[in-house]
């Protein structure tokens, strides 16, 4: 054997070359942050001796509540660097009018390939499934989810992609097949070396993991839920996440297919979708879709919930037209199964198809409207509170109806021809996904903080945040409107027309604003930090809230509720507070049995980030190492029959006994003041 | 849980009683979700193989020519019996006293399923052996994974089978492993139906 089989042996295929210095200064500074900001935590936690803590208290949680809050980090840390990029491209295209600009074509074509994959899968769906992870079983009135070690499992494999695609960022180079990796492009003769195969595995651990909670989520819905809680009693933010996580069940395998499948081409020389022997491009893009567009509303409908809980809340008003709420969501999540062709209008199909296809795609207008009214109507004669996640939420309603009307223009097939490829439709999805799942997420996150760490967030910065984020996303993405009926081509580096110069300059502009709204939610959340005995709200419900997660105390304990509720209404909290009944002792507890921390489902995520790095490099020994560390580590733990804790009657009665007291002795202040200091977690309507 | 109407109505891990249902219900209702998802990798599948019996053949050889109907039906028999001899064993899970019945049929259940196993393998053996190779068209393509993802879920099956005899043998046969012995039942009583759809999809209709 000679030195160089050796080599490939024990290293596949990747070299020295494919560390950095890159010979590029802006990969360089990339590769140099996804390289010093991990290693400054290690530094951070090793001087400060949290690891021990880090490792007992969070990673190895089976609570939902940790579990939902670790998805979230993930979340904020790949929004970072995807806003990053965003950036790089709009200052790229404002400046390579008749220019060179600042990056190559092919760095451009890995920003606008990495920016999706890390928005859709590693931000807006870590975002999501972790608030739903956190706040749907408090809805429910459950302790936990049906299966929270599977959840654990979900978060790490999740971790594990997302390591994936940062390691991209430093060892070798990401795909530069867009984020839905179209072949025959991302085959082996047009996308040689390890790009699209970082994306194939990345994607993978992500889709199994989502396609997992959405097990969870579903289950845990149908079989978890307080006595007395039917479904249409359930908060519409459960339904929504019902929905969502139906859909993760049926669309996440179209997805873990066609990676799988693209990776048999790419690995073993099939012929699946290759430009020859039989090989076939168009199933590819059938399967893509038959995931990708029900994923447009797994992102979408757990914003909806969150609009739904934060417009009734802040307007002081029960949510107008519940049962039509919960049938649009039904109606949304059955359609989101029958457009899927959508995306591929100008390729080929017949125009009888395109028709079928674009009535489908406009149906969805009409449950999406219904929504839209209602949330109106809850405002109506509402005694409405412009906090930041309200003010997020009027700025959506805005924003989302233009854009529901650039989808339904988008819709008639022969339009889409004329702006197909075009800033149009970047234009028209983003100002679905910003708006509608973004913005949505960041009212979530501001509207349950108090509630997950026991004070509220700065309401000042939260203010400026909005502002940044509204005016930013509008002058970033309505110039791209314009440039896409102008001609201007999507994913394109460099451009031709002095004309589009002013709009490219004013897109850059926004985005420069949207970059100021993700400092000010930093500063924001650095702020109430600091100030986080005067913002305290440990009582539990700031905002006089009408669903049951804001009936136990802040941060809620382990168990989420000492007893369980008797459920008699949707808004069960608000009657509660009505019957003055909130606060009164219960006749007796129960031990309570909790699922004990276990390391197993970070080593399963380790194993499987191993596993897929080394498929990547194809360096096949850790590849089956890693395989079977996974699946052995998880044979092990069904050995482990010692997998719950019980707490004591007695402890539960004195944690909860302690924070009645707390309640009932807390004066109770108007909902109009709830930004005061004053506020303690006991606000109510007072009139 | 509300009420005590919705029960899971299947083979229970032991007496009828309703409160003996309680810790299994949501279990086995999550495996059955799971089960409707991995049935969605399977549909796709099989609409990919549909596709490419017909435009993916690229002068290679066709659906009759890889086809082997008598292997086939031996195949499809050992799946069935396999089947029903899970069967049995969740029947002895229920009522016998003494676990070795289920331990019996269990094992009983897994030598078919390697039988079936060996006899797949013997097929891809001889296909490659007649240069009829999954890189050779989409059409071969499709035929070797949707039967290689069917034959690595059995695979999968064996292995749980396997981890399971070995908790037995470790432990009493608790209440845990004998929900597991039932979601593994429903696991391969589903690979059964999928076998019967690849065996209409992609034996006969191409076949016959």
């Amino acid at each position: 054997m000679t030195g160089h089989d050796w080599i490939y042996w024990l290293f596949g295929t990747l070299r020295w070359s494919d560390f950095p210095p890159k010979g590029d200064l802006i990969a360089d500074c990339a590769a140099g942050i996804a390289i010093a900001a991990p290693l400054a935590v290690v530094v951070l936690l090793t001087v400060k001796h949290r690891w021990r803590w880090l490792w007992e208290e969070w990673l190895t949680s089976l609570d939902h509540k940790r579990i939902g809050i670790m998805y979230t980090v993930i979340a904020f840390v790949m929004l970072a660097r995807a806003l990053i990029e965003a950036g790089l491209m709009r200052m790229q295209q404002a400046l390579a009018v008749n220019a060179d600009g600042v990056v190559s074509p092919e760095h451009f074509a890995q920003l606008f390939s990495t920016h999706g994959t890390a928005m859709i899968f590693f931000t807006a769906m870590p975002f999501l499934t972790g608030v739903i992870n956190y706040v749907m079983p408090l809805q429910i009135g459950a302790r936990d989810l049906t299966f929270p070690f599977l959840n654990a499992v979900g978060l790490w494999l999740t971790a594990a992609g997302a390591g994936i695609v940062m390691a991209s960022l430093v060892v070798g180079k990401f795909a530069i097949g867009g984020w839905s990796a179209y072949p025959p492009f991302t085959e082996t003769p047009f996308s040689p070396g390890e790009g699209v195969d970082y994306w194939i595995w990345a994607v993978s651990l992500a889709s199994v993991g989502s396609m997992l909670s959405g097990i969870n989520f579903a289950v845990t819905i149908y079989k978890e839920r307080a006595p007395g809680m039917q479904l249409f009693r359930m908060p519409l933010f459960c339904w929504c996440a019902l929905c969502t996580a139906i859909l993760m069940i049926f669309a996440m395998p179209p997805l873990t297919v066609a990676t799988g499948l693209l990776a048999l081409d790419r690995y073993a020389g099939f012929h699946f979708f290759t430009n020859d022997l039989g090989g076939n491009m168009m199933a590819y893009a059938n399967m893509f879709w038959l995931f990708g567009h029900p994923e447009v509303y797994i992102l979408v409908l757990p914003a909806f919930g969150i609009w739904s809980e934060v417009i009734s809340t802040f307007s002081g008003k029960r949510l107008y037209g519940y049962p039509s709420m919960v049938f649009a969501v039904m109606c949304i999540a059955v359609l989101s199964f029958t457009v899927w062709l959508h995306h591929f209008f100008t390729m080929g199909q017949s125009a009888s198809v395109n028709a079928a296809f674009g009535i489908a795609t406009m149906l969805i207008g009409i449950p999406t409207g219904v929504k839209v009214y209602d949330w109106l109507l809850t405002m109506y004669r509402g005694r409405i509170r412009l906090t930041a996640p309200m003010l997020f939420a009027i700025t959506f309603i805005a924003c989302f109806v233009i854009g529901g009307l650039s989808g339904i223009i988008l819709a008639n097939p022969p339009v889409d021809f004329a702006v197909h490829n075009s800033l149009f439709l970047v234009a028209h999805f983003h100002n679905m996904l910003v708006p509608g799942t973004l913005f949505g997420l960041l009212a979530g996150y501001m509207f349950w903080f108090p509630k997950v760490f026991g004070f509220r967030l700065d309401e000042r910065w939260g203010r400026i945040a909005w502002v940044c984020w509204s005016g930013g996303f509008l002058a970033a993405f309505m110039p791209l409107y314009i440039l896409g009926l102008m001609g201007a081509t999507r994913r394109t580096a460099q451009f031709y027309r002095a004309e589009y110069e002013p709009f490219l300059l004013f897109a850059w502009a926004g985005a420069w604003l949207i970059a100021f709204g993700f400092v000010a939610l930093l500063v924001q959340l650095w702020l109430s930090v600091k100030r986080r005995d005067e913002l305290a709200a440990p009582i539990g419900d700031p905002w006089d809230g009408h669903s049951l997660e804001w009936w136990t105390p802040s941060p809620p304990p382990e168990y989420n509720f000492a007893v369980l509720p008797k459920v008699v209404d949707t808004e069960t909290f608000t009657v509660m507070k009505r019957q003055e009944s909130a606060y009164r002792s219960p006749d007796s507890y129960e031990d309570i049995e909790v699922p004990r921390n276990t390391g197993i489902p970070v080593i399963i995520g380790a194993a499987a980030c191993v596993c897929a790095f080394a498929l990547v490099w194809h360096i096949w020994w850790a590849a089956v190492a890693g395989f079977a560390a996974a699946w052995g580590a998880l044979i092990v733990r069904s050995f482990d029959t010692d997998q719950m804790r019980t707490i004591p009657a007695a402890d539960v009665r004195r944690q909860h006994e302690a924070w009645l007291t707390r309640a009932r002795a807390a004066t109770p202040i108007d909902r109009f003041a709830e930004l005061e200091p004053a506020n303690r977690g006991r606000a109510v309507a007072t009139q | 849980m509300n009420d005590n109407v919705a029960r899971h109505p299947g083979v229970a891990a032991e007496s009828s009683h309703p409160e003996v249902h309680r810790k299994p219900e949501p279990v086995m209702f999550g495996f059955w979700v799971f089960l409707m998802s991995d049935l969605v990798l399977f549909a796709v599948l099989l609409a990919t193989y549909a596709t490419m019996s017909v435009h993916g053949v690229a002068g290679g050889p066709a659906p009759r020519d890889v086809t082997d109907l008598a292997s086939a039906a031996i195949e499809t028999a050992l799946l069935l019996a396999s089947s029903f001899t899970f069967g049995l064993a969740s029947l002895a899970q229920k009522y016998e006293q003494d676990p070795r019945q289920t331990v019996r049929w269990l094992l009983v259940t897994a030598a078919l399923g390697l039988a079936f196993l060996g006899l797949e393998a013997r097929d891809f053996v001889r296909l490659v052996a007649d240069g009829a190779v999954p890189q050779r068209s989409g059409f071969l393509s499709a035929h070797f994974t949707l039967l290689a993802c069917h034959g690595l879920h059995v695979a999968a099956g064996l292995l749980w089978v396997g981890v399971l005899l070995m908790r037995m043998r470790v432990g009493r046969l608790q209440q845990v492993v004998r929900l597991r012995i039932m979601r593994l039942a429903l696991f391969w009583h589903m690979l059964d139906i999928v076998w019967v759809a690849i065996v209409t999809v992609a034996f006969l209709f191409g076949a016959v």
